[in-house]
Order: structure tokens, then sequence, then C-alpha cells
């Protein structure tokens, strides 16, 4: 919370966090590690940490909101009392309140929505831990899940800001940097065909600029996609590789294993890890 | 492809109630056992102090924010402790998103109970400038994952975070504003109260209910203990009644699982 104002954002092409301007931050999934959703994910991005839940398709309450011909879509994106410096009212802001529209929009391009007709997709988003560009993860985090839940996608969609600081373009803008930087370019793409179905700027770029922070996001998109798929993969292809013919017992890959032990250590592991980059 | 867990088809009830009543329990523990308890502290690095405690599937997190603030005029020299708790929509296909429901009060305004009453937190060394500036203690419980027994995961998860939760140093200078210094010191505790749900199923009484137990419940007593077995709170709730030889089973009953969780997974972090 002491914050020195002089301190410099790149010293040397290094940041404050130790990264080159084009590195990401440490990203990880894990899929499926809530019981009663649908589908889950829990993103760990730098020291964003954000839980996803997917429910549905089910019944529309209240009942006009149902569509006739296609799923209706909700989306809340919410922030925890003691994902910020400062304790955040539980309430949720008006910039929660945009964030959940504009994620909404961002994931509903990717949604066979047409097979779901008269129910409704409830998409929730906790951060539980913030620290910049948590809208991009929760895209990433929420993409994730409906992919969980077994919902039918034209493809993932993927999150990833570029921005300037100290006239410098550079990729994942962390808190501070987003702070005290120039601009912020978060975006969200379909890697398979590159449709844009987030893009938001605030601050100041020449359009030269522009362009390179777009395309600095994009790069970023791809490789965190493929982080996603990774995540999917190592939850569902390893169940369809399993041999049946083996003679050891049939193993519940699902996360119907009693109380989930891994997960938690996983949890566990991936803080740690997180502490010493951040300390 | 959703399906709603307070919906309990009638052939599944009575196989719960036919093990119940055999002092069986359908995944296989005894009536007093609890599912495997795990506990994550201060995975959230942001909070004052946090811990991710699940029981079973049940998934509950707390983060504790300290900030500073005015005292109550009546308690000028004692710092607050305020619990919140939130239903989040992602623990449950009957939760929804909005403001706090009665349910979401009642386990706030419970846990909190079992923390003010047993004098967890030491309020009194909380005081920066009496009267004026003292340090508020906010615990959010944030229920993640819903398969029963809320209470008592969220009552562990808090004081687990509580356990862990620093103060950041301060001076005070002479007009009276405040300076944060580098160090920190542990929030100051005086007890560890423990909360354990008894619950009564077709007039047998039974521990840490999955949510398809919940469905059965006949009444249910919550009872928080500290350290020297003292009981700091007691909630019964839901529409039931117990009799006074079932309140007395259930008192004896949380005094030695409390002693158990005390010792065999509290005992670490002390």
């Amino acid at each position: 919370m002491t914050k020195t104002n002089s301190e410099a954002l790149i010293t040397n092409g290094i940041r404050t966090d130790q990264r080159q301007i084009t590195d990401l931050r440490n990203i990880e999934i894990e899929v499926g590690l809530l019981d009663k959703a649908n589908g889950s994910a829990y993103l760990i991005w730098g020291k964003n940490k954000i839980l996803a839940a997917v429910y549905g398709p089910r019944e529309v309450h209240p009942r006009h909101l149902a569509k006739p011909d296609r799923a209706f879509i909700r989306c809340r994106y919410h922030m925890a009392p003691f994902s910020t410096d400062e304790r955040k009212h539980p309430a949720p802001s008006r910039r929660e309140v945009e964030l959940s529209k504009v994620i909404r929009m961002a994931l509903e391009p990717a949604i066979l929505t047409d097979l779901f007709p008269r129910t409704g997709i409830d998409i929730f988003i906790e951060v539980l831990q913030s620290d910049g560009g948590t809208r991009c993860a929760s895209i990433t985090a929420a993409a994730v899940a409906l992919a969980d839940a077994g919902i039918p996608l034209r493809d993932l969609v993927v999150g990833c800001a570029a921005g300037k600081i100290e006239g410098q373009i550079v990729l994942d803008l962390n808190d501070v940097e987003d702070q005290k930087g120039d601009a912020d370019v978060p975006i969200a793409i379909m890697p398979r065909t590159g449709a844009i179905s987030l893009l938001q700027m605030d601050g100041l770029l020449t359009q030269d600029e522009f362009r390179q922070a777009l395309d600095l996001a994009i790069q970023g998109c791809m490789t965190v996609y493929d982080i996603q798929k990774e995540a999917l993969t190592k939850k569902y292809i390893q169940l369809e590789i399993t041999p049946p013919a083996s003679d050891t017992p049939e193993e519940p890959v699902t996360s119907d294993t009693p109380d989930a032990p891994d997960t938690l250590d996983t949890l566990k592991e991936s803080s740690k890890n997180e502490e010493e980059v951040s300390e | 492809m959703s399906e709603s867990h307070d919906v309990i088809a009638n052939i599944r009830q009575r196989r719960i109630l036919d093990h119940i009543r055999q002092d069986q329990r359908i995944d296989g523990r005894g009536l007093l056992d609890y599912r495997p308890i795990q506990v994550n502290p201060g995975i959230i690095g942001k909070a004052s102090g946090s811990a991710w405690v699940s029981i079973g599937k049940t998934k509950v997190l707390v983060g504790i924010k300290v900030e500073t603030g005015t005292p109550y005029s009546d308690k000028p020299d004692a710092g607050v402790l305020t619990v919140n708790a939130e239903l989040v929509p992602i623990a449950s296909p009957s939760f929804e998103p909005g403001p706090p429901n009665e349910d979401s009060v009642e386990l706030a305004r419970v846990i909190d109970r079992g923390l003010r009453e047993s004098q967890a937190v030491d309020l009194t060394k909380l005081c920066i400038i009496p009267g004026k500036l003292v340090f508020i203690v906010f615990v959010d419980i944030y229920i993640l994952d819903h398969d029963g027994n809320l209470f008592d995961t969220a009552a562990l998860a808090a004081i687990v975070a509580l356990m862990n939760t620093t103060l950041r140093g301060y001076t005070v200078s002479e007009d009276g504003t405040i300076q944060y210094t580098d160090a920190t010191s542990p929030l100051p505790l005086r007890n560890i109260p423990v909360e354990v749900t008894v619950v009564k199923i077709g007039e047998k009484l039974l521990l840490d209910p999955t949510i398809e137990e919940e469905a059965l419940i006949d009444t249910q007593i919550t009872i928080a203990t500290g350290d020297d077995h003292e009981v700091c709170a007691i909630q019964k709730s839901r529409v039931g009644t117990f009799t006074l030889d079932e309140v007395l089973q259930a008192m004896e009953i949380a005094k030695n699982k409390a002693d158990d969780i005390r010792t065999n997974v509290l005992g670490a972090y002390r």
C-alpha cells in the first residue's frame, strides 16, 4: 500500500515482477474442482485467483426471461470483499455490473445457444484475489468452465490484455502497471477464427501503438489458449485413453472422487509458487 | 443436465433412512464421523488472513481484512469484529445472486456469536486511539461448494483464517494520524472456538450431514465450545424439536468432536 511514485515500472527492459515486456504472468488452470456446478474452472494468473462456475442449461427464473428460440445467458462477475487491497463492499459495483455484461457478450458468441431453447445458462465468476487483468482472466476461466459443463461451443474464448507503460507496449499488465501506465487494451478472441469478442481500451495510444498492442494481445491469447486446451485435455483425454481392458479397477477420474485431495494439494502448491514469485 | 439438489428420489431417501436406523451412513461413515477435513491456510495473499477449508465436498473460503475505523461509543477502547457470509451462486444450484437472504444472515450470525462470545479475538488489544481509532476485523465467509454442514465448515475456516491473520505495525504521531511500519504481528487471540452441528434424523443424532442427508433433517443444533470446553454459542435451526435428553446428548457429542478437531485439525496451526 505504500507505493513510491518514483519507482520505475521498467528497468533495462525488466518489469517490476521480473517479466520481459512481452512476457505473460504464470498461468495455471484447474478444471472441474467444484462438485455442484455443472462445469467449473479455477484459474491462477499471476496473483489473480478466479473461480468460474457454469450451471445449465436449466429452467430460467423468472420465467419471462426465457427465449423461445435459444438459451438465455446470464453472467455475473463479482469480486470477493478480500480480493483487493482495500476491502471491497460485497454489493456489486457499477464496474462489476458493466464487466458482467461485457464478459457475457464476449462468451455468448461461442455458445451454440440455439440448441437449448427456453433454457438458461448461468455463468458465475468470483474473483478471489485480483491483481489487474481480471476481466480477461475471467473470460478465460469461464470458457473452460463452459467446456467442462459440456455446453457445445464453437470454440473456446480466451482473454488477454496488452497496454502501454513508460512509453513501451507491454503484454498483460498487472495492477500497478495498469494504475500507473498509460493505456490498457483488454481483448478476447475465439482463436480458431480469430474473431474478437471483447475489445476495450482506456488511456492514450497512437493508432500504431494500438495496432501493436492489439497484435501483442492476440499473441498472448494464443499462448493462453494452449494452456486452456492443456487443462481440458488433462481432465478429459486421460479419461478416454484409460484402457478398459486393463485389470486395474476403474479409476474415477471425475471430480466425484471423495473429497478430492489432489485438488486442494494443487491449490496449496500453486499458492506457494505464487507467493515465491511475488515476495 | 442440471438437477436441483433439494429434490431426492423417495427410494434414495428411504435408503438413507434405513441406513441411519441401523446406525450406518450411506457413504460408509458412522453416525458421529465427519467426512475428511482439509485445511489450506493463507491462500489469499492480499487478505490479512485466510483459509480454504473443505469437509468432504463442502468448500468454504474465509478471508480476513483488518482495517481501521471508529469504535462503538459504548466500547470506546475495543476493536470491532464483523462477520459477513455470502452464499455465492457458484456453490449450489439453489443459490441465487443478490443481497444476503435469511440463510446467509443466520450463518454469519452463528459464526459471529461463536467468535464473539468465546472472545476469540482479543478486541481490547485492537484499540489505537481510545474513542477515535481502532482496528476493525472483517471476517468474510465465502461458501464455494455446498454439500452439507455449512455451519461447521464456515466456523472452522473462520477460526483458521483468524489464526493466520497478521496486524500491521504502526506508530501514532502527535496529530493523531497513524503511520504504518513494515513490522507485522499475529492477531491477538484468546480462545479457539469450534462449532459442531448435531442433526436429528429419524430419532438418531448424527454429525456432518451431506446435502442429501440434510434434506431429511428433523432439526439441528449448532454448539460452539471454547478451549476449556465452555459453551459459547448455541443455535437451534430448522422447524423440528429436540427432547431435553437429546440436547444433552448433543452437547456431549459436540464437546467431544470439538476436542477432536481442536487437537487433530487445529493443533498444527496454533
